[in-house]
């Protein structure tokens, strides 16, 4: 099986042993990984701020990037939901079409495409608060959302209920948004920044000593919150547990 | 044109593509049993459950719930009152009832409802210038559901018609829960037949 | 009109420490309180997919249930009048209240009459309007608009509250407690609805089956201000027409559980003929809602019933106070609403959101609303009202992104400046993301450098 590897732009650029632990967990599993070189960006932020003149320029380098590939996968929830659910600054030709049913998000890919049941390198054993973004969480379905009283499901949980030694705690409030939501996390800077403090709050009363997600955009944002309060608490990328990444 | 064409027919203009009207079901199989769901949230809403013994005069039932009061208004000829709903003349002359005593004509079990028109209030207003409420409810007219009593035929003729919950109730202040917020403070289901209940009226006792 | 800042008027909010944190978690119980009674009915999923569905046929019959409607409360004894505009409602209001020598007007909660400014308009013509809910009584005498459409004063404390009646109504200002302030209240409000001369309510459906005006609340102050004195004015917005009355149960189960947790309000009162000797004039009030119905994506908020559940859920409505919004109708449902009386002023609304879709999730009548805040942040850039910063750097960022080699320049001069800045220089007061959180540090290579070097140039 072949797949394109997408990394989000702000991994390539900040974070890059995401995109690293990404790529050699699925050569793990057997899977064959292309990167196209001329990649940069989903257009998410530009995107979200309304702009599609100025964004479908990247759409189409996206497309033109990605086209021909049956699968394409990416470590970012965020990004995922937004190129299956946005991405219409281009015209809908069948190869645009293609490119967003065909992107994956990483934990989707593992669990409804590959159907991993076995993580056996791996083991992170550490109290562990799962943060389900909430582009994962109620854009692409990963788990169930409280809202709608529906019963329990979680890809993540599944995944991780897989490596050895993981605990996870329960913080009060696990599905409310931790305030990143992209360029609000700049232009409405109070509420963002009060919102991951409380989230942040949330997982190390709960026991945390690990927050985990499948976004790092949440992350960043979560950790920066941490480090500027002093609050003593790790930020790791699922990928990252998933590949046997040390703590 | 005038407002109303003019609205109309910016209405027309733009209404959307066409959207069916959907069946309501009544939702009604596995309702557990009325008169206990409708004592439970009765209860959980404030309200008071009284349920006297066939024998207890209606009178004293009312005594012992408020030995204090002074001025009693009933729309209901089983109970005399000490003020008549005759002749009140405006509503705002009811401001002096301490206990309004009206009869129901149906309760709701999923809410603990009762149903009130202004043929059983009376006078509208008594049911919420009253200090205290004491409603009479046969429980054999108890529905399961709002959607069985949304299918009741008081509802099609009453010209006023209060689904009452409890007594007045507010949490405006720090999320406080204060009861007797405008209207009465404190409201009391009576369980009482209507079958026996006119008896009762014959022999009407103090 | 000056744009509203939601960003600094929040900034305000979270300072005021005490009452945020009180803020937040009533409204998140309140949230917690509807999950409860959403366990309790089984057929919950069901109820909202008809109650939205009731919506979507009546909105796209309206004009025909308008009429039916007209129809039958006119064979019930009612008045009935149309009112194109907030300014002709409130003009019809105040020529009812003249006919009737009308000095007093004691009125139950109706954002629409928030919306209309009509307590202004009737002061000004010597009508004193006396609030009798209590959350927009206290709001009305502290001169602030409501901050909640359920709960009006859910901002305040017992202390704000207290210090506001004891300059007002003469209240023992040492006393704060709730059931002292509220006793306080109802003392004071009685002797209006005893010698008003007109009562004023809302309506939250109106059943064009029958002509009937249905209204809820807890305190029982719209049946007070409806029953006592001999004239009822009903205003109510063209899109709260219902068809049937057997409807009304689909939204009366979800209304007050979603709004506060509680399966029904302790009055849900039904308005069809007036009392021997009373009058019942209804206003159907338009104000825009016309023009809303034709637009394509944003129709479905007519759907609303006002419960406020998307205001409980909304982390950001709960750590900014509805004042924020600087508007009538404010959380999310604010933030579709409001851009439709004045884009400009309200065009930073839709950007106080992470589009995280709580609200969705819990809305009654299923409008998808963080979808609609996304369609409006489309609309703003098209009519140019992003502020220019905004605007510029998203040109340039969209310009950089299409462009594989000149995205490889900016990165690597970014990753070089950020690495030899000094602190004081990278958290300065333009960088806003560091005014309370640390900037990641950049790392020795990119994804793109550790590819080329470790796995090759080929792909």
């Amino acid at each position: 099986m072949k797949v394109a590897l997408f990394v989000p732009c702000f991994v390539d650029a900040f974070f890059p042993e995401i995109g690293i632990a990404t790529l050699e967990l699925l050569e793990r599993l057997g899977v064959e990984v292309e990167y196209p070189l001329d990649q940069t960006c989903c257009g998410q932020p530009v995107a979200n701020s309304g702009c599609q003149d100025d964004v479908a320029g990247v759409e189409a380098l996206f497309v033109k990037n990605f086209a021909g590939y049956e699968y394409i996968v990416t470590p970012s929830g965020s990004c995922t939901h937004h190129i299956r659910h946005h991405f219409d600054a281009i015209p809908q030709t069948e190869e645009v079409t293609q490119v967003r049913e065909r992107t994956f998000e990483l934990v989707e890919f593992l669990h409804d495409v590959l159907n991993v049941d076995a993580f056996p390198w791996a083991a992170f054993p550490h109290k562990v608060g799962l943060h389900n973004s909430c582009g994962t969480l109620r854009g692409l379905r990963h788990a169930s959302m409280s809202e709608l009283g529906e019963p329990f499901f979680s890809k993540p949980v599944a995944l991780l209920s897989k490596v050895e030694g993981l605990e996870f705690v329960k913080p009060s409030r696990p599905d409310e948004c931790c305030g990143f939501g992209g360029t609000f996390s700049i232009f409405e800077e109070p509420v963002s920044a009060k919102m991951g403090y409380d989230k942040i709050m949330d997982h190390k009363n709960a026991g945390a000593d690990y927050i985990v997600s499948a976004d790092n955009s949440c992350l960043m944002h979560q950790k920066g919150c941490a480090e500027r309060m002093g609050v003593d608490l790790k930020f790791i990328h699922i990928a990252q547990i998933l590949n046997g990444d040390s703590a | 044109m005038n407002s109303r064409e003019i609205i109309l027919e910016t209405v027309k203009r733009n209404q959307p593509r066409v959207a069916a009207l959907p069946e309501v079901p009544l939702f009604d199989p596995h309702l557990p049993d009325p008169w206990r769901q409708f004592g439970e949230n009765l209860q959980r809403m404030g309200g008071t459950l009284v349920e006297p013994s066939p024998d207890d005069g209606l009178a004293s039932v009312i005594k012992a719930l408020h030995p204090d009061a002074k001025i009693i208004a009933s729309a209901t000829p089983e109970i005399e009152g000490t003020k008549q709903l005759e002749g009140v003349g405006a509503p705002r002359n009811l401001s002096d009832v301490d206990v309004g005593v009206v009869r129901a004509a149906f309760g709701v079990a999923e809410t603990g409802s009762v149903f009130l028109s202004d043929v059983d209030l009376g006078i509208r207003a008594l049911g919420y210038l009253s200090q205290h409420l004491v409603v009479l409810l046969d429980p054999a007219e108890v529905v399961g559901n709002l959607h069985q009593a949304y299918h009741r035929p008081e509802f099609a003729t009453a010209s006023y018609a209060v689904l009452m919950t409890g007594p007045s109730a507010t949490a405006d202040i720090e999320g406080v829960l204060i009861h007797g917020a405008q209207g009465v403070r404190t409201l009391s289901v009576v369980a009482r037949p209507v079958a026996v209940a006119s008896q009762q009226a014959a022999t009407n006792s103090q | 009109m000056k744009r509203i800042d939601h960003a600094e008027a929040s900034s305000h909010f979270i300072a005021e420490k005490e009452n945020e944190a009180f803020h937040d978690k009533r409204l998140w119980d309140l949230r917690m309180k509807r999950d409860g009674q959403r366990d309790d009915v089984p057929e919950w999923s069901e109820l909202r997919d008809l109650a939205s569905a009731i919506k979507e046929h009546t909105l796209t019959h309206l004009s025909d249930y308008l009429l039916q409607f007209e129809e039958n409360a006119k064979k019930n004894g009612a008045y009935v009048h149309w009112a194109l505009d907030a300014e002709e409602h409130n003009r019809i209001v105040h020529e009812i209240l003249a006919d009737h020598k009308a000095k007093t007007l004691v009125k139950s909660k109706s954002m629409l009459t928030d919306e209309c400014e009509l307590r202004p308009y009737l002061a000004r013509r010597g009508v004193d309007v006396i609030e009798t809910d209590l959350g927009e009584r206290i709001q009305q005498l502290d001169d602030e608009p409501p901050s909640h459409i359920v709960v009006p004063a859910v901002h305040k404390l017992r202390g704000d509250v207290a210090e506001v009646f004891a300059r007002t109504l003469d209240s023992d200002p040492a006393n704060d407690d709730p059931h002292y302030l509220s006793e306080h209240a109802r003392i004071t409000t009685r002797p209006y609805f005893l010698n008003a001369e007109a009562g004023m309510t809302g309506g939250n459906f109106a059943v064009a089956e029958t002509g009937a005006v249905v209204v809820c609340t807890n305190e029982g102050n719209a049946d007070l201000s409806a029953t006592v004195p001999p004239l009822h004015i009903a205003s109510i917005g063209i899109e709260k027409v219902i068809p049937r009355t057997e409807h009304v149960a689909v939204f009366v189960r979800m209304l007050s559980r979603s709004a506060v947790g509680s399966p029904i309000t302790q009055y849900t009162s039904h308005f069809r003929k007036p009392p021997d000797g009373g009058e019942l004039h209804i206003i159907l009030v338009d104000n825009g809602r016309s023009e809303r119905l034709g637009m394509e994506e944003f129709w479905t908020s007519l759907k609303c019933i006002r419960c406020g559940a998307c205001m409980n859920t909304c982390p950001v409505y709960r750590r900014s106070g509805g004042l924020s919004y600087g508007g009538v109708y404010s959380g999310p449902i604010g933030i579709i609403l409001n851009p439709t009386t004045d884009m400009r002023k309200y065009s930073n609304l839709p950007f106080a959101s992470t589009l995280n879709g709580s609200c969705t999730a819990v809305c009654p009548v299923k409008i998808n609303i963080h979808e609609q805040i996304y369609q409006w942040r489309r609309i703003l850039s098209e009519h140019n009202q992003l502020p220019f910063v905004k605007k510029a750097a998203m040109k340039v960022s969209g310009r950089i992104l299409s462009d594989p080699k000149a995205y490889r320049r900016t990165l690597s001069a970014t990753d070089a400046a950020m690495e030899h800045l000094p602190r004081f220089l990278l958290y300065t007061r333009f960088n806003a993301w560091g005014k309370q959180r640390e900037v990641p540090i950049t790392p020795d290579h990119t994804f793109h450098a550790w590819y080329l070097k470790n796995r090759g140039a080929s792909s």
